[in-house]
């Protein structure tokens, strides 16, 4: 039975912000079908009672002093962009 | 012999008997590098070769004049930090992560060649490197493990003194295995995560690849420790390493878990690892059978759980602040991340991605995210339970030696099968460290893994030093 049919790998590629190839889609429909049919055998295992593990370490909110410190400075925070303008970051239009 | 063939720790002494300087080993190495990498392939941007013989900064630190070789997902101030992917093409990151910091302060040269990998660390044998495959330094058609497999075949390969490396699923290990070198990933949390651009954030370790385990002792101290800016690193007095190197195992008890050795496992791999197990019996080490039932299930999990990070960590690449910009013209902002998305990323990634999004899903959350974080609790139990009798475990670290480039491409499942003995360790957080301990019929190097409790980095080396200095792997070195 399909897990996962190509219109789901459709939307959730688009919830991922990925534009995928009709030939990707079709290729990574197969490919994930596969992976989850694989990754399915975990439904054999009695979970009951168990709690989950999301991180290792018994550590949680590491706090720090809220003091104010430099910060990098524009030219550097900006040097990396594909596109910029002045002191900004340029990016296609956002408010109709 | 020539410096690039000496380890680190021998370079230090020739140093400091005046047998050589920091000028001559920078200029052996590059000479090195020029010479072998156009077939080994274990660099990417080799016009920045230029830049290998750097002279050392003003440091009288151990590492003083010393080169490492930095994987393309490490943050290196100025110097370009791909992670070997389009989508980040260009970049130059405008800060050194934690472990450069440290290592510069140590005195080292970071190469300003970075070393190949998979694509954001998504693989097991450097194929899915937008710079095409590194080669292993054994067998040139084979490939050298993954994701760290640039670090792996430079350390191989004597292009590399020392070299750094990232391991969330084996991606160190399991390199150091078909490169024939010594690997470790610490126990997380060991070593600062800050600058390592991430993959998935619970499971990922920087570690060293050396050439044998003094060196990894040696790099181990200068990377560990708390860093302020990494909330997950672990405020824990470092040990000095390098005194852990004993040459002696007696009366230690070590677990072989026998779902280790089952289908799947190579007959000449599993044959030199019982001769590993005989030479540390010999040497007076207790090696005994133990069970670590849920191990079948880290695959499966991890690939789950490791996805699920990897979808959230990944959002970050919208062609806004860093990277690659689709050339499309687009009429709006979706458009423009779907797009950028679309063509930066590989296949690997694009897979992983969509993957990890579908299992956070709404109406699949329960079903495969919480259900895998509940079985990565059953599996940190098992450890949990041996280690409360034994001081290591014993294992393969790959159930096969380097298999054949292409042999793996097609098919995603066998590629993530490959990892099956490196996984559990990231899932747990415990250390692990690969050795040599042979050599296959084809003369491919196989790796033993050991692995400790939590902050049980002194046992590896304990164990890994003794086995290390009664036998000659470590010496052997690929004909180039």
């Amino acid at each position: 039975m399909s897990i996962i049919s190509k219109e789901t790998v459709q939307y959730v590629a688009h919830l991922s912000r990925i534009e995928l190839k009709e030939k990707e889609l079709e290729v990574l429909s197969v490919q994930l079908e596969a992976i989850l049919d694989f990754i399915d055998q975990l439904k054999e295992i009695d979970i009951a009672n168990i709690p989950p593990t999301s991180h290792i370490l018994p550590v949680n909110n590491v706090l720090r002093e809220d003091s104010p410190k430099p910060s990098l400075p524009t030219e550097k925070v900006l040097a990396n962009s594909p596109e910029k303008e002045g002191n900004s970051f340029v990016v296609p239009k956002v408010i109709e | 012999m020539p410096e690039f063939q000496l380890t680190a720790h021998e370079l230090i002494e020739q140093v400091n008997n005046k047998n050589t300087t920091v000028q001559k080993i920078a200029e052996s190495l590059k000479k090195r590098i020029l010479e072998t990498d156009p077939k080994v392939k274990a660099y990417v941007r080799l016009e920045h070769a230029q830049s290998a013989s750097k002279p050392a900064g003003e440091s009288s630190g151990i590492l003083k004049g010393i080169p490492v070789s930095i994987k393309d997902n490490i943050c290196t101030d100025g110097i370009n930090t791909e992670c070997c992917s389009k989508i980040l093409s260009g970049f130059k990151p405008p800060y050194d992560a934690t472990v450069i910091k440290k290592l510069k302060d140590a005195g080292a040269t970071i190469l300003e060649l970075k070393t190949n990998m998979d694509e954001f660390a998504f693989g097991s044998s450097t194929e899915n490197s937008c710079f095409g495959p590194t080669r292993n330094p054994w067998n040139l058609e084979c490939v050298p493990g993954g994701s760290s497999g640039g670090s792996a075949a430079a350390v191989g390969a004597d292009e590399a003194i020392l070299a750094i490396g990232s391991d969330t699923g084996g991606s160190i290990r399991q390199p150091a295995s078909f490169c024939g070198v010594v690997g470790m990933k610490p126990t997380y949390g060991r070593v600062s995560r800050y600058g390592l651009i991430a993959f998935a954030s619970s499971l990922d370790q920087i570690g060293p690849l050396t050439k044998d385990t003094r060196d990894a002792a040696i790099l181990m101290n200068v990377i560990s420790g708390h860093d302020p800016m990494d909330s997950t690193s672990v405020d824990a007095p470092v040990p000095d390493y390098t005194k852990a190197l004993t040459k002696d195992v007696k009366g230690l008890k070590i677990g072989v878990p026998k779902e280790y050795f089952v289908e799947g496992l190579d007959p000449q791999v599993k044959t030199i690892i019982e001769e590993a197990i005989n030479k540390l019996k010999s040497l007076g080490a207790e090696c005994k059978p133990v069970q670590l039932p849920h191990t079948k299930y880290a695959v499966p999990v991890y690939y789950i759980i490791a996805t699920a990070e990897a979808s959230s960590n990944l959002a970050r690449f919208d062609a806004v602040q860093y990277g690659y910009r689709t050339a499309e013209r687009v009429k709006n902002l979706i458009e423009m991340y779907c797009k950028t998305r679309g063509e930066g990323f590989g296949d690997e990634a694009k897979r992983r991605i969509i993957l990890g999004t579908f299992a956070l899903s709404h109406g699949y959350y329960d079903a495969y995210y919480l259900r895998a974080l509940k079985v990565r609790t059953m599996i940190k139990q098992d450890f949990d339970q041996v280690f409360k009798e034994f001081d290591c475990i014993l294992t393969p670290t790959s159930p096969t030696a380097a298999f054949k480039i292409g042999e793996k491409t097609n098919d995603p499942l066998k590629m993530y099968l490959s990892d099956i003995y490196t996984i559990s360790v990231n899932l747990a957080g415990i250390p692990a460290i690969s050795l040599p301990c042979g050599f296959t019929k084809n003369s491919l190097p196989v790796g033993l893994q050991l692995l400790a409790k939590p902050f049980g980095e002194e046992m590896l080396f304990r164990v890994a030093h003794t086995y290390e200095q009664n036998t000659e792997w470590h010496k052997i070195k690929p004909k180039l």
